[in-house]
């Protein structure tokens, strides 16, 4: 126990204030995610993300946003287990159609309103996989998307970037 | 002096019993040997390659024009000591019936039905007449790789959910059943889990996987190679770098392509560093599966800090897109030789330390040791390879055993287990972070000079490669045919995980539902790699 303590104090707190990674500050992204969750979701912004027929990197990136780094939670930003718990749907693609039911089922689970986003080059267009007997491709191909996070697979930064983007769009005056 | 290959004899055996085999010159498929045989012994082949001691690897089909007609070409690959052989045979298509080799080696199970399902050969005494990667997106009577099937198909408006696969029912007074997925609670993959119960104990597990099907073997026919490589390493995500590799490796080898040295030393610098991601990942999600959240955030910084040198040195937090057909995108700055050895260094200390902390908690050791054991009968019997093989006493590692450049002139200890829990699994990852680390350290020194990428050259038509790399689940292969114009004809990558996700059934046997989590965490299993 003493040593876990011991680690504890001597790591102290690594979650970052500005990365120097070449990439807009992530506090600066924060506080304003943080800022529009207050207002626009009583500061707590519940999201549900179901990988859709991806590869798993985006699943692995949007994993991410909760490591000690990103710490997306101290924003209002928490994941749940189910749709009726959430205001936000971040969906992978490209859609297989073996999950297309799938999909539609948890989008339809949500209460409204609800924000849809497409998370990764697959979820917003297809990406290498396209459209095919197997795969549906865009996310907006099966249901109503509000906004999408681009890249292969988009960086944790980038993820938070896109919500703040889609949450943003909606808020009054926003 | 060259060491004899243990496989050497095997086609001779198999004339010795009646069987008339033909071995052929392929240079694209080596180091494995190629053999043909008739499709009537095709069982024989089964029943011997296993009394010789062989490892079933995998099998693939593709439609084919012979003299005889359009046939579907069946490959079954085999290891036996490191070396490889692949049996190929062909049946008709009007009449596509071969005999299975489920009943000699149950890892075939998944596979053929994936055949059947895909090319439609009907393997006779195969224990499970139910389809497999099928579900509603295409008819009984279509199969998406035979030639006249398009790639874009003819889906139905809206592909319904498949809910009338027959799950095996356990009966009886207290029984229950539990239904999982597709859409799972975490962020992870989808898939279906069917737990028969009672009480807390799992009686039986079965998965229905299929979801991700993404109709990847099909999109590749017609790419140019850099699109296969794309596609590749879009396989497995998180083995972007391994099926990368194994695919660019199976196009080399089928154009006879020299690859330097310098990016086959900077391949596997990339393949060590995702090794080392996804175990460091891997061993904190599986503390946090037990609810010891301080290992999950220690765990999870690592594997933070360890991603951004990989972009920072290669352009990618994955390394995606990284090797290319004939070597790799970019050479590596000078500048990350020191910061890496540096980062190399540093990483190993600190998993040191907190597993210093971690091995002091009687509460961690009690979650793990015992829990989902895969005995080592069971993981011979399915062929496990990577960590689960290890973890249950399978010692094998392509890189040691069927060594490819650069690792012929590097040595690193391959761990090994035999206990075969979570325990066993969770320290044989352990293990090989530490040899990775090492090999890392070597690579570094090593790192030869020179031009990092040789131009591309179109293959002959009906040129043959096979791509063998251990990837951080384990042994992938990767097999392709090219067709006109330097097009890819045929594409199959098969990932470690067609091996793993059948003993997560087994292992999971008379455990509590609520350890299924960091049973399940500890084979991570790739669905998308499994659903192709």
């Amino acid at each position: 126990m003493l040593r876990i303590l011991g680690k504890i104090q001597r790591l102290g707190i690594v979650t970052e204030q500005l990365p120097e990674i070449g990439e807009p500050a992530l506090t600066e992204i924060g506080e304003q995610l943080k800022a529009h969750i207050g207002e626009r979701f009583g500061g707590s912004l519940a999201i549900r993300e179901v990988d859709a027929g991806s590869c798993n990197g985006c699943e692995l990136e949007v994993q991410a946003l909760n490591n000690p780094i990103y710490s997306i939670e101290r924003f209002g930003v928490h994941f749940v287990a189910s749709p009726r718990h959430a205001d936000m749907l971040l969906f992978s693609g490209p859609v297989s159609r073996h999950m297309e039911t799938a999909l539609l089922r948890t989008y339809e689970a949500t209460p409204e309103p609800r924000l849809v986003i497409a998370v990764g080059e697959c979820g917003a267009c297809g990406g290498e996989f396209g459209i095919s007997y197997a795969s549906c491709g865009a996310v907006s191909n099966v249901i109503p998307v509000d906004a999408v996070i681009r890249g292969c697979p988009p960086t944790p930064i980038n993820l938070m970037r896109g919500i703040l983007e889609a949450i943003a769009k909606r808020s009054p005056g926003g | 002096m060259t060491p004899r290959n243990p496989l050497a004899e095997f086609p001779r055996r198999l004339a010795d019993i009646g069987v008339r085999v033909e071995v052929r010159e392929s240079p694209g498929l080596a180091p494995a040997q190629l053999i043909l045989l008739k499709p009537g012994d095709w069982s024989r082949l089964g029943i011997e390659a296993r009394s010789w001691g062989c490892r079933w690897v995998a099998s693939w089909g593709e439609e084919v024009d012979q003299a005889d007609g359009t046939m579907i070409r069946v490959n079954t690959c085999f290891e036996h000591g490191g070396a490889y052989l692949v049996a190929r045979t062909a049946v008709p298509r009007a009449a596509p019936v071969l005999a299975s080799h489920t009943t000699s080696y149950p890892g075939a199970d998944r596979p053929e039905r994936h055949i059947r399902d895909m090319l439609g050969v009907v393997f006779t005494d195969h224990p499970d007449a139910r389809r497999w990667t099928r579900h509603q997106a295409w008819t009984q009577a279509e199969y998406p790789l035979r030639r006249d099937f398009p790639a874009a198909g003819s889906p139905p408006e809206r592909t319904a959910a498949d809910h009338q696969y027959n799950f095996l029912l356990a009966q009886g007074s207290g029984v229950y059943e539990i239904p999982v997925g597709p859409v799972h609670a975490g962020i992870i993959e989808p898939g279906h889990f069917r737990f028969q119960a009672v009480g807390e104990t799992v009686l039986k597990l079965e998965e229905r996987l299929g979801y991700t099907h993404k109709g990847v073997e099909k999109i590749a026919e017609g790419r140019a190679a850099d699109g296969l490589a794309r596609l590749a390493g879009r396989v497995s995500g998180d083995s972007t770098v391994a099926h990368a590799w194994a695919a660019c490796m199976a196009m080399e080898q089928a154009a006879g392509l020299d690859v330097p040295p310098r990016a086959v030393w900077l391949r596997a610098l990339m393949c060590e560093r995702e090794r080392i991601a996804n175990h460091v990942g891997d061993i904190g999600a599986m503390l946090n599966d037990i609810a010891f959240a301080f290992g999950f955030y220690q765990f999870a910084r690592l594997r933070e800090m360890w991603q951004r040198t990989s972009r920072e040195a290669f352009g990618h937090r994955f390394m995606m897109d990284c090797i290319v057909p004939g070597g790799v995108a970019t050479d590596l700055d000078p500048r990350f030789i020191a910061a890496m050895h540096d980062e190399a260094r540093l990483l190993g200390q600190q998993i040191g330390k907190l597993m210093a902390i971690i091995n002091d908690l009687p509460s961690v050791a009690d979650r793990v040791r015992g829990t989902g054991v895969l005995t080592p009968e069971h993981a011979r019997a399915l062929g496990c390879v990577g960590y689960v093989g290890r973890a249950s006493g399978m010692d094998f590692d392509v890189r040691r055993d069927a060594p490819y450049p650069p690792y012929d002139k590097l040595t690193f200890t391959v761990p090994l287990h035999h206990y075969g829990d979570v325990n066993a699994r969770a320290r044989t990852r352990l293990e090989e972070i530490t040899a990775s680390l090492g090999l890392i350290e070597a690579l570094l020194n090593g790192l030869p000079a020179g031009p990092v990428r040789a131009a591309w050259m179109h293959p002959a038509p009906e040129a043959e490669g096979l791509g063998l790399v251990e990837g951080w689940r384990g042994e992938i292969l990767s097999f392709v045919r090219f067709g006109a114009d330097g097009r890819i004809a045929r594409f199959f990558p098969r990932d470690p995980s067609w091996t793993t996700w059948p003993a997560l059934e087994l292992l999971i046997h008379d455990n509590i539902v609520p350890d299924f989590p960091v049973c399940n965490k500890s084979v991570n299993g790739s669905y998308s790699g499994q659903d192709l």
